[in-house]
Order: structure tokens, then sequence, then C-alpha cells
């Protein structure tokens, strides 16, 4: 047992001696937290509205000013043709067209209904959407103020017999900030441990040393766990790490049990170390174990439920994601961290990824024999 | 140690086969205790094979090797405790000084530096001033003398080393092989390979091995005692035309350039210097110098594995 703490000695002076080591550690997740958080965002801010108002009346330049006021819209040109309005879209000037035709306000007037057109430049479909969505509520309002404008007559009470009144419960803010920064942290602790072991073994195999290692009589699970047990005390002080700085600068509430968040962190962290220690197996390069390792990487991580919800995935979509470490942690991280779990809450998700760290270590464990 | 037989390490009709080639065809040998045993021959012949399988870090195709009396296959952790062994490949920790490299290995063997530091007090002395500088940093040499101080420091019956004096100068060369041989002088038990021919001559006994096969073993005086042929080493001014002039003669049996010489044997004894002298000039040969002389290892390896082919 002894030698295993002299392997952990040996690699911690290895990792700490490595100069690009200690900016990675303490850098990515300062810097990955701060950007990415603030910029994988799915509010729309500045949206360019081309407006092609045919009209000229009065009640057209309200609505105008409707979205000229608001935050969210900037009136990137205005012109009476269409065409150019199209040619806008196409140059990418603007986002969306508002169309009003000639006759917007007197048709009101006089049929007490009138339309307007809204041309939505739809590459991007979730932008599109949001566009729609946001414009037609900036509409909606303006259409309730517009009765009680022209009617002059107060209204008598609110025209919907059924109130909707929706609240948000755990974020009652939508406040993607506290929703993204688990997520990131995920990754962020997902990359630093798979690469840096599968990075580690491999390079003993390319350097030769691990030829002189096993000529030793050190025991297979000592190197292994003697491999293993630096990067998982890495990737949890990154994990603290990156908390600390959720708290201090985006302000995440912690509403569960941070025992149970660490605790759960260590199993994930034993299937992602197997993992990395299954694919340093199956290389002999860094290089291989960076183009395998990032194809799984880059695969798990957009199924993981990071941007979309993995609900609303297809079946068989949901039916991988049995195997994806990352969708078990991103569940669960955001429900301790927001909602305040408790492990019965969650134990579904623990004993899976229990279950899946001892298959994955037992498989790698197998195959390194085999190597050595 | 428990041994029965004398031989430290045994190997019976060994045979390594990759994918697609044979590296190892048949090879038997053994080795005493107390005897520093050269492989030499040339890249490829399979020595880096026999080692790899000797230190357990690859299983024989087929044949019985066994090591300190300990089989290879079933008793390989066993193996791995009491030998040393030094890769072809420096394969130390290059971002460890030296002695973090010398007391990491000392730890994993469960002893320490200082147990047995006499040992490997000749060889460290020599890179202790070094010793706070990273492995990777050190020079060809040094690196040499740093593998084979982690290879004894645990104290090893056995020292298998791998082309240790490849890529190191004449001097460093030198010195490694004075220093073996003290290790020797300590009773450790010492395979080394080698592709150069002239480190023979420092070993107790030899084996000569090409293409997977071992085509002689014995002390490398009764090697060249058997080579049992006169040797001849010609020079001329022109010895391009010279080799080729000596190929297309019906009594010269082969022609291998050594140096500035060729060294060549007959198919017949009778002829003397003088009469192979007025030959060559005949054939517009000017500068001509001519003698017997003493065959070596490498004129013995080169008849070898031309009677082989």
């Amino acid at each position: 047992m002894k030698k295993i703490l002299y392997i952990l000695q040996k690699e911690f002076i290895q990792v700490f001696r490595n100069k690009t080591m200690l900016p990675l550690i303490f850098g990515m997740p300062i810097l990955q937290l701060l950007v990415l958080v603030n910029a994988a965002t799915l509010e729309m801010k500045s949206i360019d509205m081309y407006v092609v108002d045919k009209d000229l009346s009065s009640l057209s330049h309200k609505l105008i000013n409707k979205f000229e006021g608001s935050p969210f819209y900037h009136v990137s040109g205005v012109s009476f043709s269409i065409d150019e309005a199209n040619e806008a879209i196409e140059k990418n000037q603007a986002d969306f067209i508002m169309h009003i035709p000639y006759g917007f306000e007197r048709s009101l007037m006089r049929e007490n209904s009138t339309q307007v057109q809204l041309l939505i430049d739809g590459i991007n479909g979730t932008a599109a959407s949001l566009i729609n969505a946001y414009s037609s509520s900036v509409i909606n309002s303006f259409n309730r103020n517009i009765i009680v404008d022209l009617t002059k007559m107060p209204q008598i009470k609110e025209l919907n017999p059924i109130a909707v009144e929706t609240s948000y419960w755990y974020n009652p803010e939508l406040n993607y900030k506290i929703y993204m920064l688990p997520g990131i942290l995920v990754i962020l602790v997902t990359v630093i441990s798979m690469f840096l072991a599968a990075m580690n073994i491999v390079r003993e195999k390319e350097i030769g040393t691990i030829e002189q290692l096993n000529v030793t009589p050190i025991k297979k699970f000592e190197f292994i766990i003697g491999k293993l047990v630096p990067f998982l005390i890495i990737a949890l002080f990154e994990m603290a790490f990156g908390l600390l700085i959720g708290k201090l600068l985006f302000d995440v509430p912690m509403v569960g049990s941070l025992g149970l968040l660490f605790g759960f962190t260590v199993v994930y962290l034993l299937v992602v170390l197997g993992i990395g220690l299954f694919i340093s197996t199956i290389s002999s390069t860094q290089q291989q174990v960076m183009f395998i390792s990032f194809f799984f990487m880059l695969v798990f991580i957009l199924m993981s439920g990071i941007f979309t919800p993995t609900e609303s995935m297809p079946l068989w979509a949901q039916k991988v994601n049995i195997i994806n470490p990352f969708y078990y942690f991103m569940r669960v991280i955001r429900m301790i961290l927001l909602k305040g779990s408790g492990f019965w809450d969650i134990s579904r998700e623990f004993f899976s990824l229990l279950i899946y760290a001892i298959i994955i270590l037992s498989l790698a464990v197998w195959r390194h024999r085999k190597v050595a | 140690m428990q041994n029965q037989s004398n031989y430290i390490v045994e190997v019976t009709d060994l045979k390594k086969s990759y994918e697609k080639v044979d590296a190892v065809k048949g090879v038997s040998f053994s080795v005493s205790k107390g005897e520093l045993f050269g492989l030499i021959g040339p890249d490829g012949a399979g020595k880096t094979s026999i080692f790899r399988i000797l230190t357990t870090l690859m299983f024989p195709t087929d044949g019985q090797v066994s090591v300190l009396d300990f089989d290879v296959i079933k008793d390989y952790k066993k193996i791995r405790s009491n030998i040393g062994y030094m890769p072809q490949r420096f394969s130390l920790y290059q971002d460890l000084s030296v002695e973090e490299n010398l007391a990491f290995f000392a730890r994993i063997f469960g002893t320490t530096i200082e147990e047995n530091y006499d040992l490997i007090k000749d060889i460290y002395v020599q890179i202790e001033p070094f010793k706070d500088r990273l492995a990777g940093k050190l020079s060809g040499g040094m690196k040499q003398k740093l593998a084979l101080c982690c290879a004894l420091i645990h104290s090893p019956d056995v020292l298998i080393l791998d082309e240790p004096t490849t890529g190191v100068d004449a001097v460093s060369r030198k010195e490694f092989w004075e220093m073996l041989i003290r290790l020797k002088d300590k009773g450790i038990t010492i395979l080394v390979s080698t592709p150069y021919m002239d480190e023979a001559n420092l070993c107790d006994r030899v084996a000569l091995i090409q293409n997977g096969e071992i085509m002689s073993i014995d002390t490398p005086e009764k090697v060249i005692e058997n080579f049992g042929r006169k040797l001849w080493a010609v020079k001329s001014d022109k010895i391009y035309q010279l080799i080729k002039d000596l190929k297309s003669l019906e009594f010269v049996d082969t022609v291998f350039p050594f140096g500035e010489f060729l060294h060549i044997t007959l198919k017949t004894e009778d002829l003397n210097q003088d009469e192979l002298i007025s030959i060559l000039t005949e054939n517009n040969h000017k500068g001509i110098q001519i003698q017997v002389i003493e065959a070596n290892i490498e004129d013995c390896f080169m008849q070898l594995m031309s009677t082989s082919e």
C-alpha cells in the first residue's frame, strides 16, 4: 500500500512541475465560467428589425414606437419596398421584417380588425421562434391598449375569463446563468479529469517509462489507483473552485447539500476516470487519446441536456443517454444546487453511475493487463 | 538464491512471432551465475524480443524460458523483484530530477537509496553533482549512468541491458563497459545486447544472433578460434574497383569491407602474398597493401552470416 503513496507523490511532483498544468487548473475554470456562462445565453437582445410601413398612419407609428422603445429591438432599416427589405434579410442586415400594409389604420377603424405581417429569417430556428414570440407579445400588448385608446372607454374588466398566473419554480426570474453555470462546471470537471488521466498514462507509454514500471513489482491496482487518485483530487478541487466562482460572481443558489453533491461527484469522476483509463489502454499516442476522447466528449456534451432538455429528444436518443455520464451529472448537479434534491431524489442516477463506474473500471483494468 | 540448477537464465527453443514476422525462431541458451553474457547481432536480429521476454514484458509464443528458476509466464511477479532491466530507449522520468528518479525506483522496489548505495556508489558519484538536474536535461552518457543506477538500486541478481551503448560516444562506451565488469566482479549476472562487435571481446560468452536464430555461442576466444581460416587484409588506391575485381576472381571466397581495408578469405591455402600482389597488379591496381591478419569477432560474424545464407 505504501507504494501507492510513492506513486501519488511522484504524480503530484510531475503535475505541478508541468508548466501548463497550473494555469490550466486555475485559469481554465475562471475563463470558461466567465465567458461561457455569460455567452451561452438563450435570451435575444438587439434584434435587428426592418420596417416596411406603407400606411404611415399615426397608428402604425405608435406600433413602431412600441418596438423601438423596447431594449430588445433595434430598427436597422426603413423602406416602402418589401423587396429592399428582403434584400436586407439576405444580406444579414435584418433578423425580421415588420410589414405594415396600406390601409392598416383605416381597416381597424372600419372593420375592427387589421393585419401586420412579420417575415422572420428562419435560418436559426431557435432564434426565429424567439423573435416570433417576443414580437407577438409586443403586438399583443399593443392590441390590448388599442381597444382602450380607440373606444375611449375605460376597460371594465380583464377580458379573459380565465386568468393564467405563471410562476417559475426554483428559478423564478428564469435567470439562465444559474442554469448554465452548473452545466458548464460539469463539462469543466469532466474535461480536466478524463483528458489528464488518459494523457498521463499514454505519455508514460510514449516516453517508454511504462516499460520500466512494468518490470517493477508494482501491482496493477497500485498503479491504477496511483494514476487515478491525483486526477480525482484535482477534479474535486476544480469542482469546489468552480462552485466558489459561481457563488461569488453569479450568486448561484446552493439549496441542496454540498456534501451530497461532492459525494455524487466522486462517483461520477470514477466513471469519467474509468473512461479516460480505458481510452488510454486502447491508444498508444497522446494524439490518439485526443481524437478519441474529443469525439466522445462532443457527442456526450451535446446530448447531455446542457442546452436542450433531454426529455424533448427522440426516444432513441434518450436511450443512448443511458451510457452518457454527462447526462446523469448534468441533471443531478442542477437538481441538488437549484432544487435542493436529497439523496432519494437522485438515487436512481447515483446507483446507475455506480454500476457504470464498476463496469467501466473493470473493463479498463482488464484491458490494461493485456497491454502491460 | 534458491538455485537448483547452475543456470541463472535458461532458454530452450524460444519462439516469438508477431502478426507478420517471426522475430525469434527457436533460440536456446543458458547463462551461468556471475557470467557476463553478450547477445551480439545487428538491428532486427531479435535481441530486444528475447530481452523483453526475459524481463516478463512479453509472453513467448513457444518454448521454455526461466530466469532464476522462475518461469517467465507462471512466476513473472517473482522475476520482476529480482531483475534489473535497462531498456534500449531511455525510459526514466525526464521531468523528475536525478535523485527523484532514483528514490522513486528504490521505493517502488521497497528499498532505499542508502540501503544499496554501495552497489551504485561507483557510478552514482559521477552523476551526483547533477542530482538536482532533471533527467531530461542530462547528456547521453549521464542518462545511461542514471538508468544503470535505477536498474541496480534494488540490488538485483540479474541485470539485463538492452543495447546500453547504442548512441553513446566512444569514451562513455568504454567507461560503461568498465562499470559492467566491476558489477560482474560483485557477483551480478549480466546479460547485455549490442550491435557493436568490438564489445563482444569484453563478454565472458557471446551468442551471435541473426534473423532470430543463434549462429554460435561460445567464449569470444573460441569463436575466433573457430574461424579456422587464413584471413587477408587488402588495400589499394581504388578500393571500389578492388572489391569488384576480387569478387570476380575464382579463388576468392569472401570479401567484406572493414574500414579502409578489405578482409578476404580464399578457397585455396596455396597462394602466398607475392602471388596475390602480382595478380592484383595485372588488374591495374596501385598502392597495394596486403597481409595476413587475426580474425576478430566481426569477421566470424560475417562468415557465419554468409554460410547460414
